[in-house]
């Protein structure tokens, strides 16, 4: 487990140098993560004993198919934005705070990376306060431009914690029935329990705490503020991962710790899981319709997109998972392009706002060409990725026979069009304002932008590698023990 | 060279892969006007030069197909010749090559803006449609058709005026919507019920679906492919009507519209299989919906006022035709609704060349303002009228034989009905074209003394002046002789039809051959 080593030693001063270590390592571990994606396509374990201890004593760091795909979704995201921010943090933070932000960045992308790659309950707490600390501060570091950065980060610090609370309750009371914290002891003696109220409860706590983490719908609010008043890397970051990492642990808990036995996980699938994640892409994408701000109505669509993903779990069949593990690893591609994008624009033109895009079509032809191919992903258009993670949701519905639910997700793809359509419409049908000088982004934004945007086009193509990896990640969780 | 040029398999993505080429070099050759205009006939005579190629290899029997790659398990993008693609290859590639001469004349004769974006988008369209000509499953078909759908959109919004964006949208809205919310859906459920995407003679769905179900599959499909324009989901098509004229004509006879009918035809004939279709009695509330569709499109016709916009609703109408054709699962039917394919390109495209000559020339937009227009434009509206009457289905035109064809599938199909639909629809279409050549040619000033109009009037003066030829103020040389040779090319087809039947009919022969193809192969 190289990932949760070294990072902290960032102290180096204020000028590049930061940046390039920070890069490197982030590519490091990408690497790394994709050998080991390779590696465990195949549907292999690899587990690995902190401190030599057995697994029921000792922290265990475990992976399988599904922790490579969100391990590949973490470090590929932070790869691509480290190599990003350069420019983009020059502009937005004060120079004092570089050093910091690095520190801060790699801080997160270790405790992300941690949340995955661990097998044991507790330890996914602790590495997710890790990480959500450090996001807190990382979101608070725009508040040099927008003061109103700091009461989002405030917002998100409480609801935060308040999920993770939650968690960690959950946790405990798991705890107290099986006298283990290692996921797969808990996996194998929660069943026999049955069905009892502590469990219940566990149950209950460890959902709604992930609920908040993840911005299930109703618990969604501290968000879009987060995303829109973040520093532009850290928007593309955290809408990468942040959310995914927590749809991670919330996969991880219902079906591989819990197991479907029970009546009210199966009762908590249908009753809550379903509606909310249906709620969540039709309010939060009529929400994004009316946002006048880019930034803000991405981060609505997130909220939507999340809904996908919810949906996907609750319908807890093969195909069902697939999609939801791959619409997780795939939403991560095109939001980050699309953060990415808005991040360049917001480099040259000072604000991401709608109206202010006129004709930015012309003055900025590859940045808005990216955000065109990542809002046709975002659609669901075929040969992109996002069409991919549809037809299998598409999929998943139908074969259970729930074909309304197909027309639902179809229905809410629809509305996808529409919000991004405004931006597409302003940036290549208005006229730019006339006294406007704009130069196309740096090349060293566009560089990663645009390789995210082709690996939007590829894997939407060529799909075979994410699907059999989604598909080998939904077998094991389905399959009760991995 | 010609060894690569030997395998058909080759060619047919060649015909993909050339377009795109061509709408590359198009992008880079912007700024010399000349250099990217030959690179738009170039890429249009090489690409008829390989569809040819490819005909050559249909007609001697051959087959060819290429598979690509998987893009999920089992579900390959995948390309295929078979007959009815070939023919709309054939018919999209010539005239895509006459209409871009004409562009050409019309873009430069009205001063329209941004040409390097208008012709590359131009040839990547051209590269979709032969995507759809010749995919080899059902998703390919429909990755082809979104991309055909985007790749129209910026043409469709060419003036970027309000209105060109409210029409946009409306195209874009109403395409992307039909396709993803009810192609996409119907796709998918024809995946988890057969278990393969293939075009297959008699259809993949046969023996492995409910017969409750064929008829809600059936409209996901018709009204999933919106492009085909069946009521009610045609409002895209008058929406789009604000798009620059080549691009209506490109539109309404090239690609869109015909790859929509295509595609229902593929979808009735290798998806659902006729036989299949027939049996389960799914098709007849399309009958009747189709029937609506032609009826109400050709009485809105009459209405409009403006040319282009009455066109358009007689597209509507028309491609109504070869839904009909196709929803009557009889042989007789399919071929004449493949046929209509063809005869509607030849004469829709003439009569919207001749609409976008008489903008280019006169800048007249509304059929009222038409009088006596004909003898300043007699190659312009002699077009028409040809073009009037195919698509009405009066020979000498080729329009007659489908309209033949298709009355004849329905006696086949037991539906007398069918026929005095047809024969109404025709009577409309005399209702709605002919008095629009006939204003051309006859109202108007010499009459004038026995007319107060005053549209009449206008016109006078340029008309007493000389002899007939030196009052011709016709379009630019490039608009006028795409519109005349396509016109020919009505009577043409009229006189050469049975090759064309014939070929058709070799398409349906193997249906009624082997009984069962082989119960669905692959399950996953």
């Amino acid at each position: 487990m190289p990932l949760a080593a070294a990072p902290l030693c960032l102290f180096l001063g204020r000028g590049l140098l930061p940046w390039i270590f920070a890069t490197g390592v982030c590519w490091v571990a990408f690497v790394i993560a994709i050998a080991l994606a390779l590696d465990l396509s195949g549907g292999s374990v690899i587990t690995y004993q902190m401190g030599g201890w057995a697994p029921p004593l000792g922290i265990e760091y475990r992976l399988d198919a599904l922790s490579a795909v969100a391990l590949l979704i973490v470090t590929g995201a932070a790869a691509a934005v480290s190599l990003y921010s350069r420019p983009s943090v020059l502009r937005e933070i004060e120079p004092a705070n570089h050093g910091l932000f690095y520190t801060l960045f790699l801080l997160c992308v270790t405790g992300l990376a941690g949340v995955v790659a661990t097998g044991d309950a507790f330890n996914v707490f602790v590495f997710l306060e890790v990480a959500s600390l450090s996001t807190y501060c990382l979101v608070a570091l725009g508040g040099r431009k927008d003061r109103r950065a700091l009461s989002a980060a405030y917002t998100y610090l409480v609801m935060g914690t308040i999920g993770a609370t939650f968690f960690v309750i959950g946790v405990g009371l798991a705890y107290m029935v099986t006298g283990t914290l290692n996921m797969v002891d808990l996996a194998q003696r929660l069943p026999p329990i049955g069905d009892n109220r502590t469990v219940a409860a566990a149950f209950t706590f460890i959902a709604v705490g992930m609920g908040m983490k993840l911005a299930m719908f109703p618990l969604h609010l501290w968000l879009p503020n987060a995303y829109t008043f973040a520093p532009s890397a850290v928007s593309a970051f955290l809408a990468g991962t942040s959310t995914k990492v927590a749809v991670y642990v919330l996969i991880r808990f219902l079906f591989t710790v819990f197991g479907l036995e029970f009546d009210f996980e199966q009762f908590a699938l249908i009753a809550v899981f379903l509606p909310l994640g249906i709620a969540a892409m039709f309010v939060a994408s009529i929400v994004a319709i009316f946002q006048v701000d880019a930034k803000r109505m991405l981060a609505y669509s997130s909220v939507a997109q999340i809904g996908y993903m919810i949906l996907g779990i609750s319908l807890a069949t093969k195909t069902g998972l697939t999609g939801a593990i791959l619409h997780m690893g795939n939403h991560a591609i095109m939001k980050v392009a699309l953060f990415m994008t808005m991040g360049a624009i917001m480099y040259r033109l000072g604000t991401t706002s709608i109206p202010h895009m006129a004709g930015l079509g012309r003055d900025m032809p590859w940045t808005m060409a990216a955000f065109v191919i990542g809002g046709l992903s975002l659609i669901g258009v075929p040969l992109t990725v996002g069409f991919i993670s549809k037809w299998y949701l598409i999929q998943a519905a139908l074969e259970l026979g729930w074909w309304p639910i197909a027309m639902l997700i179809v229905m809410s793809s629809l509305l996808a069009v529409i919000y991004v359509w405004r931006i597409v419409e302003m940036a290549y049908l208005q006229p730019s304002p006339p006294n406007r000088q704009i130069s196309r982004a740096p090349t060293i934004m566009l560089l990663p932008m645009w390789v995210l945007v082709l690996a939007n086009i590829y894997f939407g193509i060529d799909a075979s590698f994410p699907t059999t990896l989604a598909n080998q990640a939904a077998l094991l969780l389905l399959g009760g023990q991995p | 060279m010609s060894g690569i040029l030997q395998d058909p398999g080759t060619i047919i993505l060649l015909t993909m892969i050339l377009p795109t080429i061509g709408a590359v070099l198009i992008g880079l050759t912007g700024k010399w006007p000349n250099l990217r205009e030959a690179v738009s006939l170039l890429t249009g005579v090489v690409l008829i030069g390989l569809v040819l190629t490819l005909l050559q290899h249909v007609l001697n029997g051959g087959e060819a197909s290429i598979e690509l790659l998987d893009v999920m398990p089992g579900i390959p993008l995948a390309f295929e010749i078979e007959r009815l693609g070939m023919m709309f290859a054939v018919v999209a590639s010539v005239l895509w090559t006459v209409n871009t001469v004409y562009g050409i004349g019309y873009m430069r004769g009205n001063n329209e803006d941004n040409h390097t974006r208008f012709f590359a988008c131009f040839a990547v369209a051209i590269g979709s449609t032969m995507g759809i000509a010749f995919a080899g499953n059902v998703f390919t078909l429909f990755v082809f058709y979104e991309i055909l759908t985007l790749s129209t959109y910026p043409l469709v919004t060419h003036k970027g005026t309000p209105e060109a964006q409210a029409g946009g949208r409306r195209y874009l809205g109403l395409l992307m919507g039909t396709s993803i919310g009810f192609f996409l859906v119907a796709i998918i459920w024809t995946w988890a019920i057969a278990g393969t995407l293939d075009f297959e003679l008699g259809g993949i769905l046969a023996g492995s679906v409910d017969e409750g179900i064929v008829p809600i599959l059936l409209a996901l499909y018709m009204f999933g492919i919106g492009k085909a324009a069946l009521m009610p989901f045609h409002f895209w098509l008058p929406a789009a009507m604000v798009a620059p004229t080549p691009v209506s004509a490109f539109l309404h006879a090239v690609a869109v519209v015909k790859a929509g009918v295509f595609s229902v035809l593929k979808v009735v004939v290798y998806v659902f299989g006729v036989d299949f279709l027939a049996g389960t009695g799914a098709n007849i509330w399309l009958i009747w919906v189709a029937s609506a569709t032609i009826l109400l499109a050709s009485i809105v016709a009459m209405t409009k006022d403006n040319l282009k916009a009455r066109l358009a609703y007689s597209t509507v109408g028309q491609l109504a035709y070869v839904v009909l054709g196709a929803a009557m699962a009889t042989s007789l039917g399919i071929v004449g609704g493949a046929m209509q394919i063809a005869m509607h390109a030849m004469g829709k495209i003439t009569l919207f060349m001749c609409a976008g000559a008489i903008y280019v020339a006169a800048h007249k937009t509304l059929v009222s303002e038409l009088d006596g227009l004909g003898r300043k434009m007699p190659f312009t509206f002699a077009a028409f009228f040809i073009g009037s009457l195919s698509i009405i289905g009066l020979p000498p035109t080729g329009g007659a034989w489908s309209k033949w064809f298709l009355m004849q599938g329905s006696v086949e199909a037991g539906d007398i009905i069918l026929i005095f639909v047809l024969m109404l629809s025709s009577v409309l279409n005399v209702a709605y074209l002919i008095p629009i050549a006939i204003r051309g040619f006859f109202a108007g000033t010499e009459f004038a003394g026995a007319q107060p109009a005053p549209v009449g009037a206008a016109v006078s003066p340029d008309a007493k002046t000389g002899g007939w030829w030196q009052n011709i103020e016709e379009a630019p040389i490039l608009c006028v002789i795409p519109l005349c040779l396509t016109a020919l090319g009505c009577i043409v087809l009229f006189f050469f039809v049975d090759p064309i039947a014939a070929y058709l009919n070799e398409m349906l022969v193997p249906v009624e051959a082997p009984v069962l193809p082989d119960p669905t192969p692959t399950t996953e």
